[in-house]
């Protein structure tokens, strides 16, 4: 799932990476944009997602993915993978990670990479 | 195994979210744990009332299911959405947005949506549909909705799974010729015109009233209505509503819901039927697997003694041999 949460409105970015994923063979739920983090976490649990992609442009990262992350634990979700993606500064990275993100994939990340990094997270993951 | 599919089993009972959302990603993966858990389900299904969408691409198939979710709220059932969108010819992957359209019903727990893709089935839906709803029918869902892909004219397979099926139309996508024409047209037990707050609305209900009083009118049967609504404005879906009420009542008095659900369970075996053949025989190495005497075989075809019929025929009798009993 490619989610797009709080009032960023930019989805071109995650509109490409949503295609390139889809050309890599996956199939793609797509939000659209301004959804709150506990619209997107129900519907990734409804869906049964492997890898919740949450994209973020706006720089509330540091705001919104420790409730992405406390909401996936409340719905007992640990086997679904939170990747952030989009704008996010260098040194957030570990941050983000620290927090339960399984992954953090910058802007200038060619989307084959992207497809190849979700790819070798879920392959790593216990089959389910 | 075993252990794995009774727990899961009785959560989905249960009505667990999580255990509804993985049991469908079970069926939609297939293979023995599907048919596992399928199995444990069946006897929990056969309550819901299941209503198919269907209509061409952009006809507001996903905002009419969401309104027509939020309505079914206030009547007090719980609902079930299956969103089904076409999976790439090349790649194999889809885009599944039919959520965008219902994103404010992700908080109510008493609507539970998932998106589905074609993955290669021809007919408007995918090929864990059946199962799908099983799903959640067993999950307690009194309502299904089942969203079909854009269709064309000739994909009727929401027939096969459906109590009721819902054909939406538009303003301005053709003449009365073309309302002529057999194919989703007849399947309608609603139509539906959508937004019907556009030019030509009344022109569309028109032809499809017309269309409709040249079938052959036979005593008692149901006669679909026409409806015009505006999805995205909710206007004319408590109409909608009752229109569907309305088919499943006359349904149940009529003897139709018995006559309708013993050809949907037909129609059900014979596709597995169908998949279980094609799983069997249609492998890269299905005839060398069988042994030396189907090499010979394909030998004697090679030198025109046998004719690939005679041959192909012979193959499907030997597979009913092997069937077993039930």
């Amino acid at each position: 799932m490619i989610a797009k949460v709080g009032l960023d409105g930019h989805d071109r970015g995650a509109k490409v990476v949503a295609r390139s994923l889809r050309d890599a063979g996956m199939d793609v739920v797509y939000t659209g944009l301004h959804r709150t983090p506990e619209e997107v976490v129900a519907a990734a649990v409804q869906e049964d997602v492997d890898v919740l992609g949450v994209s973020l442009l706006s720089g509330a990262h540091l705001t919104l993915i420790p409730r992405v992350v406390e909401l996936m634990r409340e719905a007992h979700a640990g086997d679904m993978l939170l990747v952030v993606g989009g704008v996010i500064p260098d040194e957030d990275v570990p941050v983000l990670t620290a927090m339960g993100a399984a992954d953090v994939i910058l802007q200038d990340t060619p989307p084959e990479a992207v497809a190849r990094r979700v790819r070798e997270l879920v392959a790593a993951r216990q089959p389910r | 195994m075993t252990d794995d599919v009774d727990a899961l089993a009785r959560q989905v009972v249960e009505g667990s979210p999580r255990a509804t959302a993985r049991a469908l990603t079970w069926v939609e993966s297939g293979g023995p744990r599907a048919e596992a858990l399928a199995a444990r389900l069946y006897r929990h299904t056969g309550r819901a009332h299941v209503v198919g969408i269907t209509g061409a691409p952009g006809s507001g198939k996903s905002t009419l299911a969401r309104a027509l979710a939020r309505v079914a709220r206030g009547r007090g059932r719980t609902v079930g959405i299956l969103a089904v969108d076409p999976s790439s010819p090349f790649s194999g992957g889809a885009i599944l947005g039919d959520r965008i359209r219902m994103n404010d019903l992700a908080l109510d727990p008493g609507v539970f949506i998932r998106s589905m893709a074609t993955r290669g089935a021809l007919g408007g839906l995918c090929r864990a549909a059946a199962d799908a709803i099983d799903v959640l029918d067993a999950a307690g869902r009194s309502l299904i909705l089942v969203e079909t892909v854009g269709v064309g004219q000739d994909e009727v397979d929401v027939m096969r799974v459906a109590h009721t099926v819902v054909v939406v139309s538009v303003p301005g996508l053709g003449d009365d010729v073309q309302a002529l024409k057999a194919g989703i047209l007849e399947i309608a037990d609603l139509h539906v015109v959508n937004k019907a707050d556009r030019e030509g609305a009344d022109r569309t209900i028109a032809e499809l009233r017309a269309m409709l009083t040249l079938m052959p009118l036979v005593e008692e049967t149901w006669m679909p209505p026409v409806l015009g609504v505006s999805a995205a404005r909710e206007e004319g879906i408590e109409a909608m509503a009752d229109a569907l009420e309305g088919h499943l009542a006359y349904m149940k008095t009529s003897g139709e819901a018995d006559r309708r659900r013993r050809r949907m369970v037909a129609a059900r075996v014979l596709r597995i039927a169908q998949d279980l053949v094609a799983a069997t025989l249609l492998r890269p190495d299905a005839l060398e697997a069988q042994g030396s005497e189907a090499t010979t075989l394909l030998d004697r075809v090679l030198r025109r003694e046998v004719t690939p019929h005679a041959y192909a025929r012979a193959l499907l009798t030997r597979m009913g041999e092997r069937t077993p009993d039930v």
